[in-house]
């Protein structure tokens, strides 16, 4: 029971999120419905590049990191490199596919 | 004030990850739209660097100073990550793209994964947080392990689906363990870091078997679930830290690039259920009923095939994976430019899944400089190919495959098909008699219209090209 209690009372807690939650789901459909075929590859590369923002997450932990905590420094350094490859890498990806659609 | 000043960073990241998703949906203002959104994600990246203040208990810290190691770090990190993923993202052809979505998608995942694992010690007793930790670590780690092995699919070092004994059941039950270990941890308040390794083990092996047994045509519908899987875990990690642009840019990739997953499964006809539990691309299926009736194969020659292009009204060409995998994108625009010279009109017909991924002809065509407006859609080319003298067809196969329309044993029957066989003639460029990405039989090559053209893409096409200007 005790279980049930900590989720609701995160839930009331947290209600802002929840709604925020929701509004940027519907916001996600709304900006991809109708997009041609032809950007679909473009536009799956692009997204991937955006969730890349999870590098925020990653910097931030490693901010509050121990520096006396060698696994955790280890850790942070590989999930922020990672992080940067996919942020980089997504968005300079498909920077390259979408230069080809300019208009000749 | 750092505070406020670091919220509004977030706010304008939040807003150029919108703007920017929303003008990729049109070709003119697709390349700028996502030029607002590296610059938004610049922004929210160094707003957390330079902005950054400790918090104990919610309360800043304000005499807390950072030690240089840790900038040291992550400015190391943030370096040799710009280097490796601005070099590979650069050198990579245009062929293999999607791989390299794949890659840096799992990059995204592991990250999450290990931002969990870091956080996870520090949030004992927190329901709320644990909850958000141990699903980021989960889905995280399904989509990095799961990308990896897409990764090696579609790099083809790992070749046919491997299918363990009733896999449906055994991933179904993985799954549901993996995540009632992680709901164990949490409703106990373990505290061990030995525990939360094993759960990452498990949902590492968990996406393993999610992805091994699903094969062939199927891969980038199973990219893009993976894409929307990482965007969730970043959401995790936003809801965990509070942090608005770790959210709105996790939730907006989730749900859109769940939506994408969807559009991909409607454009081949199938459920997306039916992509991840049900068998496809497997061998059972090339001796399908009708086989037998099959008649026989007739071939082509250079010389044949250049007069008879000449004296065409209208060429369709329909290009497929083969084409990109000849790198013959720019021989078939010289081919187009040749016959446009002589009065052929040339158009170039596009199958919502024709490559690997949906649009990724379009890629490779225009990066050899095709016009945009030559590349016409499948719904609007189909009741053109009546008035077609012929069909040009170059390493698309299961595209083209009748079957889809008229054997209803067959994989991808209901798939929607190029209607090729409703032109006058139709030539099939292929290097052998091979089966295609999904692995079946096609009908179209036994059509008494056919004609095979067999060799290299890129070669057979290049002495097409040589013949016709001899004449």
């Amino acid at each position: 029971m005790e279980i049930i209690r900590h989720i609701f009372s995160f839930f009331g807690h947290h209600r802002e999120m929840f709604y925020f939650i929701v509004l940027s789901v519907f916001v996600g459909i709304e900006v991809i419905g109708g997009v041609p075929t032809v950007l679909h590859t473009p536009l799956m590369s692009g997204a991937n590049a955006i969730h890349g923002v999870v590098i925020v997450g990653a910097i931030y932990v490693m901010l509050n990191v121990n520096p006396d905590n060698t696994l955790a420094l280890i850790l942070g350094f590989l999930a922020v490199l990672l992080g940067t490859l996919n942020v980089v890498g997504g968005f300079v990806v498909t920077d390259r596919m979408l230069e080809m659609f300019k208009k000749k | 004030m750092k505070t406020n000043l670091l919220e509004i960073c977030y706010l304008i990241g939040s807003v150029t990850f919108i703007l920017g998703l929303k003008m990729m949906g049109n070709a003119k203002t697709a390349r700028k739209g996502n030029l607002i959104g590296a610059a938004g994600m610049i922004i929210a990246i160094l707003g957390t660097i330079v902005l950054f203040q400790k918090k104990e208990d919610g309360i800043v810290d304000i005499n807390y100073q950072v030690p240089a190691l840790i900038y040291g770090l992550i400015a190391g990190a943030i370096l040799l990550g710009t280097i490796i993923g601005w070099m590979t993202a650069k050198k990579v052809q245009m062929t293999k793209m999607p791989e390299l979505v794949s890659m840096f998608n799992g990059m995204g995942g592991a990250c999450a994964a290990l931002i969990g694992l870091m956080e996870f010690h520090n949030n004992i007793g927190h329901t709320g947080a644990s909850i958000a930790i141990v699903l980021s670590v989960i889905i995280g780690s399904i989509s990095f392990s799961g990308s990896v092995i897409a990764f090696l699919k579609l790099n083809g070092t790992m070749g046919q689906p491997i299918r363990l004994p009733a896999y449906n059941i055994l991933n179904t039950l993985v799954m549901i363990s993996v995540f009632a270990f992680g709901g164990y941890i949490v409703y106990n308040h373990l505290d061990s870091n030995m525990i939360l390794y094993a759960l990452f083990g498990a949902a590492i092996i968990y996406g393993v078997l999610f992805t091994i047994p699903i094969g062939g045509a199927d891969m980038p519908v199973v990219i893009s679930l993976l894409n929307s899987f990482t965007g969730l875990a970043a959401a995790f990690g936003g809801f965990l830290y509070d942090n608005k642009v770790m959210l709105t840019g996790g939730i907006l990739v989730g749900s859109a690039g769940t939506l994408l997953t969807l559009i991909m499964c409607k454009a081949m006809n199938r459920p997306l259920s039916n992509v991840i539990f049900g068998a496809f691309g497997g061998g059972a299926s090339t001796a399908g009923p009708g086989s037998d009736a099959k008649g026989s194969i007739k071939d082509i020659g250079v010389a044949d095939l250049a007069v008879l292009l000449n004296y065409s009204k209208k060429v369709v060409i329909v290009p497929g994976y083969g084409l990109a995998v000849a790198q013959a994108q720019h021989v078939i625009h010289e081919l187009e430019l040749l016959l446009e010279e002589r009065g052929v009109e040339v158009k170039y017909a596009i199958h919502p899944v024709a490559g690997r991924m949906p649009g990724h002809m379009n890629v490779l065509l225009a990066e050899s400089n095709v016009a945009y407006e030559k590349l016409v859609e499948m719904d609007d080319i189909n009741p053109e190919f009546e008035q077609t003298d012929v069909v040009l067809v170059v390493g698309a196969n299961d595209v083209v495959n009748p079957a889809a329309k008229t054997d209803p044993s067959s994989p991808i029957y209901g798939m929607p098909i190029l209607e090729v066989n409703k032109a006058k003639n139709i030539i099939i460029n292929k290097r052998s008699m091979s089966a295609g990405y999904a692995g079946i039989d096609n009908l179209l090559f036994y059509d008494p219209k056919a004609s095979m053209f067999f060799g290299d893409a890129k070669k057979a096409l290049t002495d097409l090209v040589a013949e016709l200007k001899t004449m």
